[in-house]
């Protein structure tokens, strides 16, 4: 059977590694591609490109990117941030990405999943989500609101349907957000993630609020997700993903430990 | 110097990146007169049988890929290139190559819980000796993404399998042909070995 996956997210922003709190007070902490191959041989699963600051300019930096990245990691990695065309998907597919991830520009216009879904298979299209927690009304009746624009914008979405939506669209996979959660270390949205892993068909990735690996634990089995997304836990050195893999390993869970 | 066969089908820059890692000299090309002359081929390959088919035949690379077979040189099939070595496949009428007796289908789990695409890491269990498997052992993960596999009609053209509500076959064997439904260049070290192995070998199965 499948294992679950550890997936590192790293944040760019001009090329440069950088690491934010809730999103806000970022900083630049180092190269991302030799941070990404550091992390592939210590076992990773699965990374993330995460372009935070997304401009028009950016876009050439990170196709570079991701062709570096390309020619020094053989396991899968994803691209996101600022991804609001076909033409921008299929770029970063052509240079090494295996898929990528849309968030903003889908919420905008949902259109965008299944254009792209079409141009590069379902399999390559994720949907990132940014969610956080409000009081349930009848417009967001599931009490988590989508939220844009790098989880700045609240939209009045709910974001279970949404997430149902996406699938419908041609998404074929989901990174569910928490921005409550993220950056704290305080722990995953459980309750959020189940809700969202077992009201679709596709794979659902958590992210947001790993603090240890108890956590990345109680997300995989509690929480239903077949991913579990970590960035600072691994980037200051906190534990490396070999400690993680062999921990959630030690407590039953299968993950690919043959690397 | 192996040539990879481009046929519109996915992005095979991967491919051709690993098999840089490896040292092996590689080039890809859409050109069935290169692949005429070709010493080794790698037949990638990520999206869906019916339109891989057309562009095959539109451009004589299924007589080219079906000629190399023939010439008993190695080839390597992946992923798509896995499933349309076969006679036929669910995912349209189309027939495919015909180099391997046998189908494509698609999953039917009767789990629920369980997701299409079968999208991840998951166990090759060798069941058949093959130079191109040599040094798998039980436990060993490889990088799995698709809704189809092959299905070949003999026994002895399966060589290993995987589970995903049930066993499935995720490598076959014929003669000088080999192919894995899981991706060689997106399964860290254990599939760039299993590529450094194709760069080393011959397309036959006398050990050595």
């Amino acid at each position: 059977m499948l294992s679950k996956r550890l997936v590192v997210c790293l944040d760019v922003r001009g090329g440069k590694l950088a690491k934010s709190v809730k999103f806000v007070d970022t900083k630049d902490i180092g190269d991302p591609v030799a941070k990404a191959r550091q992390y592939y041989q210590d076992g990773v699963d699965e990374l993330v490109f995460y372009d935070i600051t997304a401009s028009r300019e950016n876009r050439d930096i990170m196709i570079n990117l991701v062709e570096a990245a390309a020619s020094q990691i053989f396991i899968p990695f994803s691209v996101g941030g600022g991804i609001r065309s076909v033409e921008d998907a299929t770029r970063l597919r052509n240079a090494g990405a295996e898929k990528v991830n849309v968030n903003t520009a889908a919420v905008k216009r949902k259109e965008l999943i299944t254009e792209i879904a079409h141009a590069i298979g379902s399999q390559s299209t994720i949907l990132s989500m940014d969610i956080r927690r409000v009081n349930a009304t009848r417009d967001i009746p599931s009490g988590y609101e989508i939220v844009i624009n790098g989880g700045v914008t609240p939209t009045g979405i709910d974001a279970l349907w949404w997430a149902k939506t996406g699938e419908e669209l041609g998404a074929g996979e989901l990174v569910i957000n928490s921005i409550d959660a993220d950056g704290t270390r305080d722990g995953y949205e459980i309750k959020l993630t189940r809700m969202m892993a077992d009201a679709v068909g596709i794979p659902v990735i958590a992210s947001g609020g790993a603090g240890k690996p108890e956590h990345l634990y109680d997300v995989l089995t509690e929480g239903h997700a077949d991913a579990a997304l970590v960035a600072s836990i691994v980037h200051y050195g906190e534990y490396t993903c070999r400690e993680l893999k062999e921990y959630l390993h030690g407590r039953g869970i299968k993950m690919r430990m043959s690397y | 110097m192996i040539t990879i066969i481009d046929y519109n089908a996915g992005n095979i820059r991967s491919v051709l990146r690993a098999c840089a890692e490896t040292g092996a000299k590689a080039a890809t090309t859409s050109d069935s007169k290169v692949v005429a002359k070709a010493e080794k081929i790698i037949f990638p390959g990520v999206g869906a049988a019916p339109s891989a088919m057309e562009y095959l035949r539109k451009t004589g690379l299924d007589a080219a890929l079906k000629n190399a077979f023939k010439s008993g040189i190695p080839i390597l099939g992946i992923c798509l290139g896995a499933q349309i070595v076969l006679d036929s496949s669910e995912e349209g009428p189309q027939k495919c190559l015909g180099l391997v007796p046998g189908k494509t289908v698609h999953f039917r789990l009767k789990d629920k819980l369980l997701k299409i695409p079968h999208m991840g890491w998951n166990e090759v269990k060798v069941i058949k000796p093959h130079p191109l498997l040599d040094g798998i052992k039980p436990g060993d993960e490889f990088y799995f993404v698709h809704a189809f596999y092959p299905q070949p009609a003999a026994r002895e053209n399966v060589y290993a399998i995987a589970n995903h509500g049930g066993d499935f076959c995720v490598a076959l064997g014929y003669r000088n042909l080999f192919a894995t439904q899981f991706h060689p260049e997106k399964s860290g070290r254990l599939g760039l070995e299993l590529l450094e192995r194709f760069t080393r070998w011959d397309g036959t199965l006398t050990p050595k």
